[in-house]
C-alpha cells in the first residue's frame, strides 16, 4: 500500500541521515500505534520535549491504524540501522516480537510504552487494572449501599487493556473479579446486567447503551472503557430520560473527558499520563547511551482518580488538576 | 409465466424473509424485542449506515465499489460542526458546506474512475486515506462539542401512538422511497442499471456512460453528506474518529439486501432491509445476553449466504 511504501521510504531517508550523525549524538526512536489518536500525539510531544532538553536526536514512526504491525516492524529495522540505541514502542501486536529481538541482538534497548509486548527490556505504562479499581471503588461509594445494577461498555473482544480495566472495576466494586493477568471479561456471575462492545467510540457506545437499556431499564451504574464511549452512554441515557439517576465512570483522562467530568456527564475517570511514559523513555535512552545500563521490569507511570464531586474516604483530584495534566486539545 | 419454487427471485425475497425470520425468533426470546420503543431504537441505530448504503447501492449497481464513504462522511461531519461552532456560520449553511465537501469527494472519485480509467476499488482506497488524513489535519484530531440545538434537531424524536420516532428515521425512509422511484421510474435511473449491466451496449445505444458514472459518484457523495448530518445529530458531537468501519458496514447492508456485486441488478429497498437486519441482530442478541463476538459471527454467515444466493440466481439467469 502506498502509505506503507511512503513511510518506508521516509524512514530509509532518515536512516541515511541518522547513520551520518550516529557517532556524536544519542539517537532514540519512538514508534506509536497511530499518528492520529491524541493519546499518541501527546506521547510524541513528551518525547520531543525531553529529546530537545537532553540534546537527543529523536526519530518517530507510527502505524496507520491500531494493529498495523507491518509498518512498526519496518520502523524497528530502519531505526536500528539508523543508529538508534534505544527504541520506544507502543506495540500494535505480537508480530513485532521477532523484530524487537533482532534489534536487541544488535545492542538496542527496547522499551515498551503503554502496551506490554513480549521480549521488551522494560515496560513504562499505566496500571490499567488499578485504573479500573479506582473507579470501581468510587462507584461503590457513590452508590452508598444501594445494590449496583451495572452495564459495562467494553472495548472489543480479546484486548488485554479492555479486560484489565473491566476486571479492575469489578474488583474495586468489591465483586468477584478475575485477576490482573486475565484476558477475559469477568462479571456475568457478579451482578453485571449487560455487557456491550463500544470500540472506544461514541456512536458505537451509544448503540450498545441503548440496547442494554432495552434489556435492563433499571440500570444505575455504567462503566465505560474510555471517555468517548462514556459520552455515547450519556446520550443514550439522556434520550431515555434517565441521565440523572445513573452514575457513569470511565478511564483515560483526555482533556475532552475531563471537561465532560466537569459538566457532570462522567462522575469519575482514571487519568493516565502518556507524556510521562515518553519522557521517561527518552531519559532512559540517554542513560543507556552514557552508562550502558538498561532498564528492566515494569514501571508504573501513575494513574489519578479525577472527579468533580469528592466522596469521603475516596482519594481523588478535582477537575482543575485534571485539566492541568490532561492530554489532547484543551 | 409459470412460477415454481426454483425460479422465484430469491435475491429479492431473501432479505425480507431473513428479516421476518430474525424478528420472529427474537420476539420469542425476549418480550422487550417487539415493542414500538425497541423497534424505533433499531431504526435510529441503522440510520447513518442506512443512508451511506444508499450511495453505496448506486455505485455497486454500476459494478463499482466505494471504500471511502465512511471517512468522507467523517470529514463532512467535521466541516459541518467546525463551521457551525468555531466559525459561527448559520447551521443551514454549515450543513450545505459539509455536503459540498462530500459531493466534491464523490466528483473526484467519479472523474478518476471515468477519465483516468482507474478501478473504483483503488481510487476509493486512495480517497479513503486522503479523507481520513484531511479530517485529522483539519481538526487536530479533536472532537467538536457544544453544538447548536438546530444542528442536532433531526435526531430528535416525536410521539406516534405512544412510540418515540426519530425525524432521522423518517428522513432515511423518505430518501429510500425517493431513490426507489428515481431508479425505477426515471430515464437517468434506468441508465444506472443499464451502465452496470453492459457499459459497452449502453454506450452504443447513446447513453453517455461517463456522465452516468460521474453523476452516480457525486450523488453518492451527497448521500454521505446527509449521513454525516445524521451522525452529528445522533451523537451530538463532531467526532474525527467516526466512520472508520462504516464502509464495510454499508457494503454489508447492500449485499444482504440482495444487490449484485457484479452490477446492474438489485432493488434499493433491499439495502434498507439489509441495514435493518444487521441492527436487528445486534439488538436482539444483546437482549438475549449473547456475547458480542457471536454478532460478528452471525453477520459473517449472513453475508456469505447472501452472496451465494446472488451467485446462484445469476447463473440461472444466464
Amino acid at each position: 500500500m502506498s502509505f506503507k511504501l511512503k513511510a518506508t521510504l521516509a524512514l530509509a531517508g532518515l536512516a541515511l541521515a541518522g547513520a551520518a550523525m550516529a557517532k556524536d549524538q544519542v539517537v532514540v526512536g519512538l514508534i506509536t500505534k497511530t499518528d492520529t489518536n491524541p493519546f499518541f500525539v501527546k506521547m510524541k510531544e513528551g518525547a520531543q520535549t525531553e529529546a530537545k532538553k537532553a540534546g537527543v536526536k529523536l526519530m518517530t514512526a507510527a502505524g496507520k491504524q491500531d494493529g498495523d504491525t507491518a509498518t512498526q516492524i519496518a520502523a524497528i529495522e530502519n531505526m536500528t540501522s539508523a543508529g538508534a540505541k534505544t527504541i520506544l514502542i507502543t506495540s500494535s501486536g505480537d508480530a513485532v516480537v521477532p523484530a524487537i529481538k533482532k534489534a536487541q541482538a544488535k545492542g538496542v534497548q527496547v522499551i515498551a510504552l503503554d502496551s506490554p509486548v513480549e521480549g521488551a527490556d522494560a515496560l513504562f505504562a499505566t496500571d490499567n487494572y488499578k485504573a479500573g479499581v479506582l473507579i470501581g471503588e468510587y462507584a461503590k461509594a457513590a452508590l452508598g449501599g444501594k445494590p449496583a445494577k451495572i452495564v459495562t461498555l467494553d472495548l472489543f473482544p480479546g484486548h488485554p487493556v479492555g479486560a484489565q480495566r473491566h476486571n479492575g472495576f469489578l474488583k474495586g466494586m468489591g465483586l468477584t473479579a478475575p485477576d490482573a493477568k486475565s484476558n477475559e471479561l469477568g462479571g456475568k456471575a457478579a451482578g453485571v446486567l449487560c455487557m456491550a462492545d463500544s470500540f472506544g467510540d461514541t456512536a458505537k457506545g451509544q448503540t450498545g447503551m441503548e440496547n442494554c437499556l432495552q434489556k435492563n431499564p433499571d440500570v444505575n451504574l455504567v462503566y465505560t472503557i474510555n471517555e468517548p464511549a462514556a459520552v455515547g452512554a450519556y446520550n443514550a441515557l439522556k434520550k431515555a430520560g434517565k441521565e440523572k439517576g445513573v452514575t457513569i465512570v470511565s478511564v483515560d483522562g483526555g482533556c475532552q473527558g475531563i471537561k465532560d467530568t466537569g459538566k457532570g456527564i462522567i462522575a469519575a475517570t482514571s487519568q493516565q499520563y502518556p507524556l510521562k511514559m515518553a519522557s521517561m523513555g527518552v531519559a532512559a535512552g540517554v542513560e543507556y547511551a552514557k552508562t550502558g545500563k538498561k532498564q528492566s521490569g515494569y514501571v508504573d507511570t501513575g494513574v489519578t482518580l479525577i472527579s468533580a464531586k469528592a466522596i469521603k474516604g475516596i482519594d481523588s483530584a478535582d477537575v482543575k488538576k485534571g485539566m492541568d495534566l490532561c492530554w489532547g486539545k484543551k | 409465466m409459470k412460477q415454481t419454487l426454483k425460479n422465484l427471485p430469491w435475491n429479492v425475497l431473501g432479505p425480507w424473509l431473513a428479516l421476518a425470520a430474525a424478528c420472529f425468533f427474537f420476539a420469542t426470546q425476549s418480550d422487550r424485542f417487539f415493542t414500538g420503543e425497541n423497534l424505533s431504537l433499531i431504526t435510529q441505530q441503522v440510520m447513518v449506515v442506512g443512508v451511506l448504503a444508499i450511495g453505496m447501492t448506486l455505485i455497486i449497481l454500476t459494478a463499482g465499489i466505494d471504500l471511502s464513504c465512511g471517512m468522507v462522511m467523517a470529514l463532512g461531519s467535521m466541516v459541518m460542526t467546525k463551521l457551525a461552532v468555531e466559525n459561527e456560520l448559520p447551521v443551514g449553511l454549515a450543513i450545505l458546506c459539509g455536503i459540498g465537501v462530500t459531493a466534491l469527494f464523490g466528483l473526484i472519485n467519479g472523474l478518476l474512475v471515468t477519465k483516468a480509467k482507474l478501478p473504483s476499488f483503488i481510487v476509493t482506497l486512495g480517497t479513503m486515506n486522503i479523507a481520513f488524513a484531511t479530517t485529522q489535519i483539519y481538526t487536530s484530531s479533536a472532537s467538536v462539542t457544544d453544538l447548536p440545538e438546530s444542528l442536532t434537531m433531526i435526531g430528535n424524536t416525536f410521539e406516534i401512538m405512544g412510540t418515540q420516532v426519530s425525524y432521522g428515521t423518517l428522513f432515511m425512509i423518505a430518501l429510500y422511497v425517493l431513490m426507489w422511484r428515481f431508479l425505477s421510474d426515471t430515464a437517468p435511473g434506468r441508465h444506472i442499471y443499464a451502465v452496470g449491466n453492459a457499459p459497452e451496449a449502453s454506450r452504443l445505444t447513446g447513453i453517455s456512460v461517463d456522465k452516468v458514472l460521474i453523476g452516480v459518484y457525486v450523488l453518492a457523495g451527497v448521500f454521505y453528506g446527509l449521513a454525516a448530518m445524521l451522525s452529528v445529530a445522533r451523537t451530538g458531537i463532531g467526532d474525527p474518529q467516526a466512520g472508520q468501519t462504516e464502509n464495510l458496514d454499508a457494503i454489508t447492508a447492500v449485499v444482504l439486501g440482495g444487490t449484485s456485486l457484479f452490477g446492474g441488478r438489485g432493488i434499493i429497498l433491499g439495502t434498507l432491509v439489509g441495514a435493518v437486519i444487521v441492527g436487528v441482530f445486534r439488538n436482539g442478541l444483546t437482549l438475549m445476553g449473547v456475547p458480542s463476538v457471536v454478532q460478528l459471527l452471525v453477520t459473517g454467515v449472513l453475508v456469505i449466504l447472501a452472496v451465494a444466493v446472488d451467485q446462484l440466481s445469476h447463473k440461472k439467469a444466464r
